[in-house]
């Protein structure tokens, strides 16, 4: 079904919103500030943090290595790059993420995420999207494409199987 | 985290065939019996047992044996890698974002109270 010259990818995009009983000021904050940021952003129980970094501005870089829960776990990285920064409003990032195999970085999905920030009375909605390209760790190989009329009906039965779950 | 399945092929050779997926369509309302899955089918019930392995071999379709009934089901996981990933990562950015929310409650300042 597939042939080599496939070029084999899957996208997807999601939308999440959220409001805040916070400013708009104080949300851009937590996002730029990089004690807050570390504190409900990175910091969690039950993760090891190896290494982060967070150079908030536009043409800067974020990002470290994690894990969850001991060491036979896997280590993820997260690579992140300021796009656009409009403070207080929103804030573009593209990000990679992936596992680390033997020191090396074994990519797994290249994301664009924007963060719009609305004020709303006293609060903040906060709109989340991700737009995402998704290679599997072994490189594009193992994921075969969607062909056209099967893909459809296996996006159909998929939605049918979460309405259900 | 991100599981690799067998490649779709499988899952789409096994979809490739009406009867099953006049099967899948009748699972995905809820398990049901082997012979309640076969009972409108016009076959016989060793046709219905060769299809449903193939079913299972492509990971669509799951079949447990309790007593004397073989119960079968939807697989939702076997789906595709490729949702699994959004859905992770979705919910790992909607963790996050309540995070967020309990971090500004934390640190709310008296002036906005």
């Amino acid at each position: 079904m597939t042939t080599p010259d496939t070029p084999v990818l899957a996208h997807g995009t999601f939308t999440i919103k959220r409001r805040y009983d916070a400013s708009p000021e104080r949300v851009f904050r937590a996002y730029a500030d990089p004690i807050a940021f570390r504190r409900w952003f990175v910091d969690g129980e039950g993760w090891t943090i190896h290494d982060w970094s967070h150079d908030f501005r536009v043409g800067g870089s974020a990002g470290g290595s994690f894990r969850f829960g001991d060491e036979t776990n896997d280590t993820w990285f997260n690579d992140t790059e300021y796009l656009d920064i409009v403070e207080n409003r929103r804030i573009i990032t593209s990000y990679v993420m992936g596992r680390m195999v033997g020191g090396e970085k074994e990519r797994a999905s290249a994301s664009l995420a924007t963060i719009e920030l609305v004020a709303d009375g006293s609060g903040t909605r906060l709109i989340y999207t991700e737009q995402g390209a998704f290679f599997g760790p072994d490189g594009a190989d193992h994921i075969p494409l969607r062909e056209h009329g099967c893909g459809e009906m296996l996006d159909a039965l998929g939605r049918e199987l979460k309405a259900q779950a | 985290m991100l599981q690799y399945q067998q490649p779709l092929d499988l899952a789409f050779q096994a979809l490739s065939d009406p009867t099953r997926r006049r099967m899948v369509e009748r699972l995905s309302a809820g398990p049901v019996s082997v012979s309640d899955l076969a009972e409108p089918l016009p076959m016989s019930m060793s046709a219905v047992m060769q299809h449903l392995k193939v079913l299972e071999a492509a990971g669509l379709v799951r079949s447990e044996k309790v007593g004397r009934v073989r119960t079968c089901r939807v697989e939702p996981e076997a789906l595709s890698a490729a949702e699994r990933w959004l859905n992770d990562r979705r919910r790992s950015v909607e963790r996050s974002l309540d995070r967020l929310g309990a971090f500004l409650d934390e640190t709310k300042p008296e002036t906005e109270t």
